[in-house]
């Protein structure tokens, strides 16, 4: 057995002249928490509902757990969320959840832990067409969660939840992962994926345009130096970390280089006549990265933050 | 046989399947007995013991299967189209079926749980009615002071099970419009619309215009309203006739013309619901 949970190959949906979802190829591996970012419409949902079988791709393949998705055998594995939570409005959060466990033949004892785990124990016995968003979502998670899948597929979990229901999932999410469960999951959220996700994939336009951990992706953290002379302290840093690694900014002096590097730095400067005033380590947020991948302007930034 | 039960479970605490259950038991009740009824006491002094009489005998416990039945091709089928339309339409709106889908069971055997759910469903209508006719009329039976006969065991089973066929019929034709359109409103308008336009205006056409009574003689409609006048409920035209029977086909031809449908529905159905799910 593989310990990839989730394998495309170039994975590809089109509606149409247009690509939704472009020759994605994305690996999960076994008990990581995987963040699929992206802005809206970036073609995430697309994807996931293909992990699922609910939709068929053009070209290309996917396997779920070594499996073809969406055959009875590799769902009976995989707990889904997508694209919002889907329930019988007459029927309570509770009877909500008898009625999937009855599909899979899952018991109350089923039901129960699974009420537990996202804490809506005590309105259980309401009906769903009363909950709050975030009930409705939060039920949504447990429903995934009926029967203890090894892959939790999940879209947007903390969307309609307040601060602390944003936590509370965060945690969960972990909880799940740290536990040995696989979860995949989709956010326009960069904080959140920053916080809990082992590994990322960004997509946008439907194309998949980087995988890797969260701290590859940052890539290489700054260092500004305010030194003077400034030419001389260019010229010790080229000579140390490379001509490319040096940039000057606004009278300081920027390197590309972990922190580790600055007393050999500071040092190799000192010796070389350099005062150095300040030196301020700075690290590339998930954010900048994501910006620069999917190329979009700063103006975006807040509206993806928020 | 865990999709049927999962289906069956939340249908069964449905309000919408109780309130079609109830208004199907009050039109039967009221035009199978409650109008007849009344209509024989007016007329009963008017028009003669003859007349009154043969009315009161449709009114009597040994005919409740075929009252039963008459209901059926009038508003029995228009009822079951709209619980059909609403079990499979309003999944894809509330978006159960996405999660159902998601939850296991492959689409042909989450939707052959809703039909075997379905006729659970429907084996309970019309045996609640059956039982609901064979009360009215024994209460008029006493009323009138007439000896009461119970149905013949064969007129009972020939009456539910031709109820049963027809309304399976009707309810894979709801679950059919159900699965075609994905949503509950423009299911039951597009199922009212067949069942109680269309088929009536193709048939006035057909009257005009010969070659089309071929496609009319085969509607779902025509086969029903056959097949429960082969049952014994009296067609359209003849004394105390109900509206939309009739005698164009034979028992035969009107049961394997439903079957034909009864199948096609299904697996039509079936079909839809195998598209991708990207709403």
């Amino acid at each position: 057995m593989t310990d990839e949970i989730v394998v495309t190959e170039n994975l590809t949906k089109r509606y149409g002249e247009r690509a939704a979802v472009d020759a994605v190829n994305l690996t999960v591996g076994r008990g990581e928490v995987y963040g699929f970012l992206g802005p809206n419409g970036a073609g995430k949902t697309t994807t996931l509902r293909m992990l699922l079988g609910l939709v068929r791709p053009t070209s290309g393949t996917a396997l779920v757990l070594g499996r073809p998705p969406g055959a009875p055998e590799t769902l009976r594995d995989v707990g889904a969320l997508v694209e919002g939570p889907g329930f019988y409005p007459y029927l309570s959060g509770r009877e909500n959840l008898r009625v999937l466990a009855r599909y899979n033949g899952l018991g109350e004892v089923a039901v129960e832990a699974a009420l537990a785990q996202v804490e809506l124990t005590d309105r259980a016995r309401d009906r769903y067409r009363s909950y709050s968003l975030g009930m409705k979502q939060r039920l949504g998670v447990a429903a995934a969660l009926l029967g203890e899948p090894r892959l939790l597929i999940l879209d947007e979990p903390t969307n309609g939840l307040d601060p602390a229901g944003m936590a509370d999932m965060r945690d969960l999410v972990r909880a799940l992962a740290d536990g040995g469960q696989t979860v995949l999951l989709s956010s326009h959220l960069l904080g959140e994926v920053e916080q809990i996700c082992d590994r990322v994939g960004v997509i946008a336009g439907g194309v998949l345009l980087a995988q890797s951990t969260v701290a590859q992706l940052r890539g290489t953290s700054t260092l500004l130096m305010r030194v003077d002379p400034l030419s001389t302290a260019a010229g010790v840093a080229a000579r140390l970390l490379g001509e490319s690694k040096v940039s000057t900014v606004e009278g300081s002096l920027r390197l590309a280089a972990e922190p580790d590097r600055t007393p050999a730095l500071v040092r190799a400067m000192v010796e070389a006549g350099v005062d150095v005033h300040e030196v301020h380590h700075q690290e590339r947020s998930l954010e900048a990265a994501f910006f620069a991948l999917t190329g979009e302007g700063q103006a975006r930034e807040q509206e993806v933050m928020a | 046989m865990n999709a049927v039960r999962a289906e069956l479970r939340r249908l069964v605490r449905w309000p919408a399947l109780w309130i079609l259950w109830g208004v199907w038991s009050a039109l039967n009740l009221a035009f199978g007995y409650v109008f007849p009824y009344l209509t024989y006491k007016n007329n009963g002094a008017t028009v003669g013991p003859g007349r009154g009489d043969g009315t009161l005998a449709l009114l009597l416990p040994a005919k409740a299967p075929i009252v039963a039945v008459q209901g059926l091709p009038v508003f029995g089928g228009a009822l079951v189209v709209i619980l059909g339309a609403l079990a499979i339409g309003s999944g894809y709106g509330w978006g159960t079926w996405k999660t159902v889908f998601t939850t296991g069971p492959r689409r042909e055997v989450a939707l052959g749980g809703t039909f075997g759910a379905l006729g659970v469903v429907l084996v309970g209508i019309t045996l609640s009615t059956l039982a609901l006719d064979l009360v009215a009329s024994t209460v008029i039976g006493l009323v009138e002071h007439q000896t009461l006969a119970a149905p013949a065991v064969l007129d009972v089973a020939r009456g539910f099970g031709t109820a049963l066929f027809i309304g399976g019929v009707w309810l894979l034709g709801g679950a059919l419009v159900g699965a075609l359109t994905r949503g509950p409103a423009l299911a039951v308008g597009l199922g009212l619309v067949w069942t109680l336009v269309v088929e009536n205006l193709l048939r006035a056409v057909a009257d005009l215009l010969g070659p089309l009574r071929t496609v009319t003689d085969v509607l779902p409609g025509t086969a029903a309203g056959s097949l429960a006048a082969a049952a014994g409920a009296l067609p359209e035209g003849a004394a105390n006739g109900t509206p939309g029977l009739n005698t164009i086909l034979g028992a035969g031809t009107a049961g394997w013309v439903l079957a034909a449908y009864l199948v096609g529905f299904a697996v039509l159905t079936v079909g839809l619901a195998r598209r991708d799910l990207a709403g």
